[in-house]
């Protein structure tokens, strides 16, 4: 049986490197993939909870934040489509148009 | 069986770097490919086989496909224009995640981890009625209303992004 502090420490780990790439990166699209990578990691620990204490209701979350993670990807890629035929680069400092 | 999970997680971890650290979008994207694959042998191991399963078919298949098709759509060959040029922003933001990172281990090896009590579904019961047909009878069972508004979730985000990506703006 893996230790369950060992896979905790994966996710922790893997969850550290979406928010350094969310805070690093300039190009939107990795930024999503870095909070595709964070959503990932939460998936992690949900799997390991729900082995450790027996329970199936951590993989029944699994199911939803797999299905929310889908419709986020779609619907934030159609933002980022329709955000690049105006402003014509993905850089996320171009991005200013709602601040002031 | 150990020795498996701790070669996955180190592909894993270096899966995820390289998001961080390579240049070019859609080598990022396939070294996420690669960090899903070794996270689904992980859950593998755990006896989740379901969730193995839509970790590759959904997120590395779909979500990653559609990632690329985006990335291929708008990238551009000039790479230098997303350098981060803020250096005291990169020790901030190495900083600020080493002390999430400190604080969120912290929080399961500062002492033995209490898990609470057990559930209804040990390993025996898992492996004897299969994990697949457990999550569907509990899905149409007790999660039935979250079921039905997850649904109407994905059919809203199908018709806003048609609706967002085909809009023109002048």
């Amino acid at each position: 049986m893996i230790p369950v502090e060992h896979i905790l420490l994966l996710s922790a780990a893997l969850f550290t490197i979406g928010v350094l790439g969310v805070m690093l990166r300039r190009n939107v699209i990795v930024i999503f993939m870095s909070i595709e990578l964070m959503l990932n990691a939460v998936n992690l620990s949900f799997v390991t909870f729900s082995r450790g204490m027996d329970s199936m209701t951590g993989v029944i979350f699994i199911f939803f934040i797999i299905v929310v993670a889908a419709a986020e990807a779609v619907v934030g890629l159609s933002i980022i489509l329709s955000i690049f035929r105006t402003r014509k680069t993905l850089n996320i400092d171009e991005f200013n148009i709602l601040k002031w | 069986m150990l020795i498996i999970f701790y070669i996955f997680a180190v592909l894993s971890i270096f899966g995820a770097l390289g998001v961080l650290f390579l240049r070019n979008p859609i080598h990022c994207a396939l070294s996420l490919v690669g960090t899903f694959f070794c996270l689904g042998a992980i859950y593998v191991m755990l006896n989740a086989e379901f969730v193995a399963v839509i970790q590759v078919l959904v997120y590395a298949g779909a979500i990653m496909v559609l990632f690329l098709f985006v990335l291929m759509l708008l990238s551009s060959k000039d790479t230098d224009q997303y350098a981060n040029k803020w250096p005291i922003g990169k020790i901030l933001a190495g900083l600020l995640s080493f002390g999430i990172f400190v604080q969120i281990a912290s929080l399961f090896t500062a002492g033995e981890l209490q898990l609470g009590p057990k559930g209804a579904y040990p390993l025996e019961v898992v492996e004897e009625v299969g994990s697949i047909a457990l999550i569907g009878r509990l899905l149409f069972t007790d999660y039935i209303l979250s079921f039905e508004i997850i649904a109407v979730l994905l059919l809203v985000a199908v018709i806003g992004a048609v609706v967002i990506a085909k809009r023109r703006f002048e």
